[in-house]
């Protein structure tokens, strides 16, 4: 089944790889993976799905934790959680059409980003089958472009980021070499 | 030394290095790690000379091995660091507490396929516990005290620091004491809840036919006399791994002795009819478990291990204890009853009758030699003194696994995970540095021999006293035995046409020797031992010789090849 995981980690160059790699190497598929910023400029947080039985949804939380920059893993597959994905879908919409597909963006609460003579562009957020229901009946009409930001998500109630890394901005290393993207 | 003063990266490195009792080093030079080479002068750090930066790798292993200290291995950029991946990659399978030091190109030139430019932490970063690329002088002393600290904690492995060389040129303000580790995410320091050990205890007083299975866990957390206890109360009697031996006294009653594809025949059926597995610190290895579906099948199981990522991840356990081997059995060993298991331990000593009479040990001598002969003597020649041998991969190392019995932790050095051919010299120089009161045998293959021999260099440079023993059957032994099993003794790339290894000692300056018949091995040995500097024995030994007892890859643990009860016959028909 698919689970999901949030994992935090140290905002350090190199982190993104150490996590991706480690699901390579274990031979573990990756369905998708997001990474930002939270609200502590010294963490970062992931949110990775991945297709995994219980055994191995076990292990993949203790190979993250093996990794040395890995703070916190959280599996949520079966915890209250706000679940987002974002996708920006461009949609072949001739004159005739025009008005269907602005009537099916607002039955799904999704937004017109961009107009074009031939196309609209529609932004929807929410989760995954809400987009892959527009997505559906978006298609007779011809999806020119489209992309996902795969999911990001949170567990509700009340609660902050459980985890702090020590901040080394008194360390004196030279600002430009601090990186943000990990 | 002054806690806080001016120092370049280079001299902050060695400081630091110092500071973590590091005393010798083994590395290779070149242009990007010049700058640490230049400041060794103000160090007291020995650094030792290797020929072959692979051969760094496997001394700073063999070091580490032989004392539970971390071992220090450096060497350049690009090549020098490259050639550092197969010494990294087994010290990772093996749980070997090693810190490589690697020069990078500067940090300006990083990403523009420089002269001699690899990304190393990128290329080590799935055999490495941790890596780390340094680009300032001010980040080496936090990440050198970090680096020795992951690498000898928790579950120990090899950690890599790459340092530019501007980092190790310019100057910065060293203050120790302000450069402490900050790992918020690391945690080995992990430990059961009162409900496991509970189970624990329940499944261990209800069992009839319990096993303990002895891992190298036990020799790097130092619970032997844990162990050794724990069997003792309980009556359990225990099964070792390869990278066990000497984890428990091999002449103890209780000592089943090793399990596994080249396992005695009766430890492998003992765990086949075990109703309790007890795991000590060790990973169930494809070598050990033999075909999953048919392992242990009617076995409960308890796995102490430090690692969590090894809990179910080949054999599904009923009881985790995941903790440091040693304070987890100090929980357990006041809790254990003693039951009377003799009507279990005499169901095992029935089994062993079948094997002694399969032994080559008790058969008469057919006029050749045998590479178990040469081990057996070397063994009851070698047996009272402080010795380390060191295993390199293949035949000869299985029988030495067989026929050498380990009484003590860290008599045995070998590649167990990896299986890395011409590991046993390099990580003999190692073992010898670490122990230098210790008797130093590599026990070798003309094959793997073949592999790293350049290293003799370094012991003569060194002037250590290191004993060679080459198990020189003209083949690769191990290969062309499968080949004899599974590929219709197709012969193929096994035979090998050897240099003379007698000559080839001589020309290095080591004092050399060639044996061929039993009568020699003792001699042989003995005058190894009483000469006062390196000696090479090319011993040559039956060429088709077979390791039994055999469980093919993929076969049940209890389905085992064995060696035909008339051997002197087979012998002479060949």
């Amino acid at each position: 089944m698919l689970n999901t995981y949030v994992v935090y980690v140290e905002n350090k160059p190199g982190v993104l790889t150490r996590v991706a790699s480690l699901f390579r190497r274990r031979a573990f598929n990756i369905d998708s993976l997001t990474v930002g910023r939270t609200e502590k400029p010294e963490v970062s947080r992931m949110t990775i799905t991945v297709d995994a039985d219980l055994d191995q949804s076990r292990r993949i939380e203790a190979n993250l934790y093996k990794l040395v920059n890995v703070l916190l893993v959280e599996n949520i597959t079966h915890e209250p959680a706000i679940v987002r994905d974002l996708a920006m879908i461009k949609v072949a919409a001739t004159h005739e059409a025009r008005s269907h597909v602005l009537e099916l963006a607002s039955v799904f609460r999704a937004r017109v980003v961009d107009v074009a003579p031939d196309s609209l562009t529609i932004e929807i957020t929410g989760g995954e089958d809400k987009i892959d229901g527009l997505l559906e009946v978006l298609r007779p009409y011809g999806v020119l472009e489209m992309v996902r930001t795969g999911i990001v998500a949170m567990r509700r109630g009340k609660g902050s980021t459980p985890v702090s890394a020590p901040d080394n901005s008194d360390h004196d290393v030279a600002e430009e070499d601090v990186s943000h993207s990990v | 030394m002054k806690d806080k003063t001016n120092m370049t990266g280079a001299s902050i490195l060695w400081e630091c290095i110092e500071r973590e009792g590091v005393q010798t080093v083994f590395g290779y030079p070149g242009g990007a790690i010049l700058p640490a080479y230049d400041a060794l002068k103000g160090s007291k750090i020995h650094h030792i000379l290797v020929r072959h930066e692979q051969g760094a790798t496997h001394m700073a292993d063999g070091y580490a091995r032989a004392s539970g200290k971390v071992g220090v291995a450096v060497a350049t950029s690009g090549p020098g660091a490259t050639n550092m991946v197969t010494g990294i990659a087994t010290a990772m399978l093996d749980s070997s507490p090693i810190v490589c030091i690697t020069g990078q190109v500067g940090s300006k030139l990083i990403g523009s396929d420089a002269f001699q430019e690899t990304d190393i932490t990128g290329v080590t970063l799935p055999i490495t516990k941790h890596n780390y690329l340094v680009t300032h002088a001010s980040e080496v002393a936090r990440t050198v005290r970090e680096a020795f600290y992951v690498a000898r904690s928790g579950r120990p492995g090899p950690v890599l620091i790459d340092i530019t060389k501007d980092a190790q040129q310019t100057t910065c303000e060293f203050d120790y004491e302000a450069a402490k580790p900050q790992l918020p995410g690391y945690r080995p320091d992990l430990s059961p809840d009162k409900k496991e050990y509970d189970q624990a205890l329940e499944l261990i007083h209800n069992a009839k036919r319990p096993v303990i299975l002895a891992g190298h866990g036990i020799i790097i957390s130092g619970a032997m006399s844990e162990v050794r206890e724990f069997a003792e109360k309980t009556g359990i009697p225990v099964a070792l791994t390869l990278l066990g031996l000497g984890a428990f006294p091999a002449s103890h009653p209780l000592n089943l002795g090793m399990m596994g594809m080249h396992g005695e025949a009766w430890v492998n059926h003992t765990i086949q009819e075990a109703d309790l597995l007890l795991a000590f610190g060790m990973r169930f290895d494809d070598r050990v478990t033999g075909n999953l579906k048919t392992y242990a099948s009617s076995a409960k199981k308890i796995h102490i291990e430090i690692d969590p990522a090894e809990i179910n991840k080949n054999v599904k356990v009923d009881v985790p204890l995941v903790g440091d081997l040693r304070e987890v059995l100090h929980e357990l060993l006041p809790h254990v009853e003693t039951i009377d298991r003799s009507e279990w331990l005499d169901s095992i000593d029935k089994l062993k009758g079948d094997a002694a009479v399969r032994d080559i040990q008790n058969l008469p001598d057919s006029g050749h030699l045998y590479a178990a002969h040469v081990i057996n003597d070397l063994w009851r020649e070698t047996r009272d003194g402080d010795t380390v041998v060191v295993t390199d991969v293949g035949q000869h190392q299985m029988w030495e696994a067989q026929y050498y019995k380990h009484e003590k932790s860290r008599s045995l050095i070998t590649s167990g995970g990896l299986g890395t051919m011409g590991f046993a010299l390099p990580a003999a120089i190692g073992a010898k540095v670490a122990r230098p009161e210790a008797d130093v045998w590599v026990v070798v293959g003309d094959g793997g021999f073949q592999m790293t021999l350049c290293e003799l260099a370094t012991i003569v440079q060194e002037k250590l006293k290191v004993n060679i023993a080459i198990i020189n059957n003209g083949f690769l032994g191990m290969v062309r035995q499968w080949q004899e099993f599974f590929y219709e003794r197709n012969y193929a790339a096994t035979p090998l046409l050897n240099p003379d290894f007698q000559k080839l000692g001589e020309a290095y300056g080591i004092r050399s020797m060639t044996v061929t018949e039993r009568s020699q091995v003792v001699p042989s040995v003995r005058a190894a031992r009483d000469h006062d500097g390196p000696v090479l024995i090319n011993f040559r030994v039956e060429q088709e010789d077979t390791v039994y007892p055999m469980v093919a890859a993929g076969a049940s643990l209890h389905e085992m090849i064995r060696r035909p009860s008339k051997i002197v016959e087979t012998a002479e028909d060949e």
